[in-house]
Order: structure tokens, then sequence, then C-alpha cells
């Protein structure tokens, strides 16, 4: 009796969870660290996308997006984080509802 | 016979993981305090390396545990940190209806993602980095990124120094 290997189709399903669970995270939490992290979270599942198709196409220039994927995050982070920083100094919160300054 | 049993290893780690990085996944949106957050996000990017490695792809493994789970959740922390943050409230009916269709509308997506996963095995031209040929995936990533992706490679430390200067100048007190 032979097993057969995890196929890509359980790979991609696990993505498209994780990356729903990021959606609904990102939609209904106020604060807007933790809809960051949601954000990093979504990213993580394409970059999981991408590297399950690679593995199963046997091509690697889906390892290499993912590469630059996690590249752009980390710029991301350090960029947001600072605006976050920065929005915390003037308005003494970072609720995402309280934070209307562009709203029309 | 021991390809059936390492195929059934293949089996156990992967179901496992996948449900530990679900599991995770779903306390990092629940938890109100955002270091808890965190913490579980670390989780679910150490479950998503091993997941990783599964598919044969070390290097990005590597940089996953040292990036995400090393880097940008530090970042993440310290912020946290530094704003000292109330425990979240609860936000009421204020925007209720919009979180309600905005989560339906997402679980829309995700059967519409599982069906066209299950509908269709995903077809195209195969490459030739078979799966004995990725046990020295480093040393492939390592020839592509400086041959063929140069280019978006020297784009990318670009984009890296423009983060720094525009973090450093965000975060500068006004004067």
């Amino acid at each position: 009796m032979t097993i057969p290997s995890v196929p890509p189709a359980l790979y991609l399903i696990l993505s498209g969870i994780l990356f729903t669970i990021g959606v609904i995270g990102a939609l209904t939490r106020r604060n807007a660290i933790v809809v960051f992290m949601c954000i990093e979270l979504m990213l993580n599942s394409v970059n999981l996308t991408f590297v399950t198709l690679s593995r199963f196409l046997q091509s690697m220039d889906g390892v290499l997006f993912a590469f630059f994927v996690i590249a752009v995050a980390a710029a991301e982070a350090a960029v947001g984080l600072a605006i976050f920083v920065m929005i915390y100094r003037s308005r003494e919160t970072i609720n995402v509802d309280e934070i209307n300054l562009l709203k029309w | 016979m021991a390809e059936a049993v390492g195929t059934l290893f293949q089996w156990l780690i992967f179901l496992g993981v996948a449900f530990t990085s679900i599991l995770a996944s779903l306390l990092l949106i629940t938890r109100k305090n955002p270091i808890h957050s965190a913490l579980f996000l670390v989780l679910n990017f150490l479950c998503v390396a091993v997941l990783y490695i599964l598919l044969y792809s070390q290097f990005i493994a590597i940089v996953q545990v040292v990036v995400y789970a090393g880097a940008i959740v530090m970042l993440i922390v310290f912020v946290i940190m530094l704003l000292d943050l109330e425990e979240e409230l609860r936000s009421g009916l204020k925007l209720f209806y919009s979180k309600v269709i905005g989560g339906a509308l997402a679980v829309l997506f995700l059967f519409g993602l599982i069906y066209s996963v299950a509908a269709k095995y995903p077809a195209g031209q195969k490459g030739t980095y078979t799966p004995e040929k990725m046990s020295a995936n480093v040393k492939a990533v390592g020839e592509l990124l400086f041959t063929e992706y140069l280019f978006p490679f020297e784009i990318i430390s670009v984009l890296l120094v423009t983060a720094i200067i525009g973090a450093v100048i965000l975060s500068k007190k006004r004067t």
C-alpha cells in the first residue's frame, strides 16, 4: 500500500484560509498595530502560495518572488510603525476609527 | 517501505503544522492584548517556515524565521512597548454592519478560492528544478538572484534605503 504525498491543493487551501482570517482581522479590529499584523499575515499566506506553486511547477521564480515580498514587507514594517508612532504622538490614540483626519 | 514511512511523516507534519497555524491566526485576531497577538503571529510564522521546509525551500524558510519572526515582529513588539496601549475596548455598534458585510464577503472569497483550487490542478510549463536539484536550494537561489533577477535585486536595495530614510524622518521630533 502506497500513500500519496501531500497534494498542492491542500497547501493552497491552507493559504486561502490564512488569507481570509487576515482579511477578517484587518476589517474587524480597531487597534492599528493589530490591523498591521493581519496585513503581515496576508502577505505571508501569499508567500505560501508562491512557494507551493514554485515547488509543484518545478520552477524557481516563485521562491524569488517570495524573497522580494519579504523584503517589501520589511520596508513596509519600518515605515508603517514610524507612522503609528507619529500618529500616537499627535493624537494620543491609534484606534483606526478615531483617526479621521482624511475622512470626507 | 522506507518511502511510505517518509510520506506518512510528511502528512503528519503537514496536518499538525497546518492546524497549528490556523489556530494561531484565529487567536491572533481574537486576543485583546496586542502583545499576545504578536506572539501568536510569531507562532504562525514558524509554522509556515516548517511548511516551506516541507516544500524543499530551505532558503525561504530561513529568511522567514530571521526576517519575519525575528526582525519584523521584534519591531512590532518594540512599538507596542513604546506606545503603552490600553486593552482594546469593544467597538459597540459603530461600523457594525460594514464589518459583518466585509467578513461575509471575505468568507465568500474563501469559498471561491477553494472551489478554484479543487476544480483544477495547477497546470503550466514545468521548469527544471526537480526536488533532487532543490536539495541545493540556497545555491540555486543565489545563482538566479545574481543573474536573471539582478535588476529587481538592486531595486530592492534602493527600496530599503528609501524605507530607512522615511522611517527616520517620520519618527524625528518636529522642531
